[in-house]
């Protein structure tokens, strides 16, 4: 399951991506933080994306992930918006026969999800202004 | 020949719409492109070394061809996660 959604994250639907031979699930979630790199006040994070493009990236990073760690099942579903602090921004789900590939298949698809996913994210600062923040930065 | 340009994050803000129609000659590139698009935003010059271009979906230098009702989209450094 690739999407891009633009409500709450239902996280407990995405572990229906585990099938009867997979004993290992492993699941991320990204939570917008009270605060940047530089210790200011988050208010919120406002994300958009290209989103048929980052839903290919999706499958595309699944492709990889199976190509590098055997057979895996993942879902990837990255919310958009304007997400308050604690809400779930990011959720990726592997689930593999063993845990090994289940936890290096979902550490693999969030850090390439970061890298290249056509998603943008801008912090809304509790004291007011705003800016946009790439990966690599604070 | 027309092309649907995307703009997404700071690049939106300066074209100041996510959306907008180019009307280029036949075998306009990529970087035709983004040159009408720097005319009428000046502002759009500074984001070029940090943009990359995506044709359909797909990411494309900005030498790329297009061809008519081509989608463009601009994308700045990526922030998701």
């Amino acid at each position: 399951m690739f999407r891009i959604v633009a409500a709450p994250i239902e996280v407990e639907s995405l572990l229906q991506v585990a099938g009867r031979g997979h004993g290992g699930v492993a699941t991320f979630l990204g939570i917008v933080r009270d605060a940047d790199g530089d210790g200011r006040l988050v208010r919120a994070l406002w994300y958009e994306a290209h989103e048929a493009m980052a839903v290919r990236e999706f499958e595309a990073i699944a492709d990889e992930a199976r190509e590098r760690f055997g057979d895996v099942r993942i879902a990837i579903v990255h919310r958009i918006g304007e997400l308050a602090v604690g809400e779930v921004s990011v959720a990726v789900v592997a689930a593999a026969k063993h845990r090994a590939a289940a936890f290096d298949a979902c550490r693999y698809a969030i850090d390439e999800l970061k890298r290249r996913a056509p998603i943008w994210k801008k912090e809304r600062y509790a004291q007011g202004g705003e800016l946009w923040k790439s990966n690599g930065e604070g | 020949m027309t092309i649907r340009v995307l703009a997404f994050a700071r690049l939106r803000e300066i074209l100041q719409r996510p959306e907008l129609t180019v009307q280029l000659s036949e075998s306009a590139t990529a970087s035709d492109t983004w040159a009408v698009l720097v005319r009428e935003h000046p502002s759009l010059a500074a984001e070029r070394a940090t943009t990359r271009f995506a044709r359909n979906g797909r990411l494309v230098g900005f030498d790329e061809p297009l061809r008519d009702g081509d989608e463009l989209a601009l994308l700045p450094p990526v922030g998701g996660g």
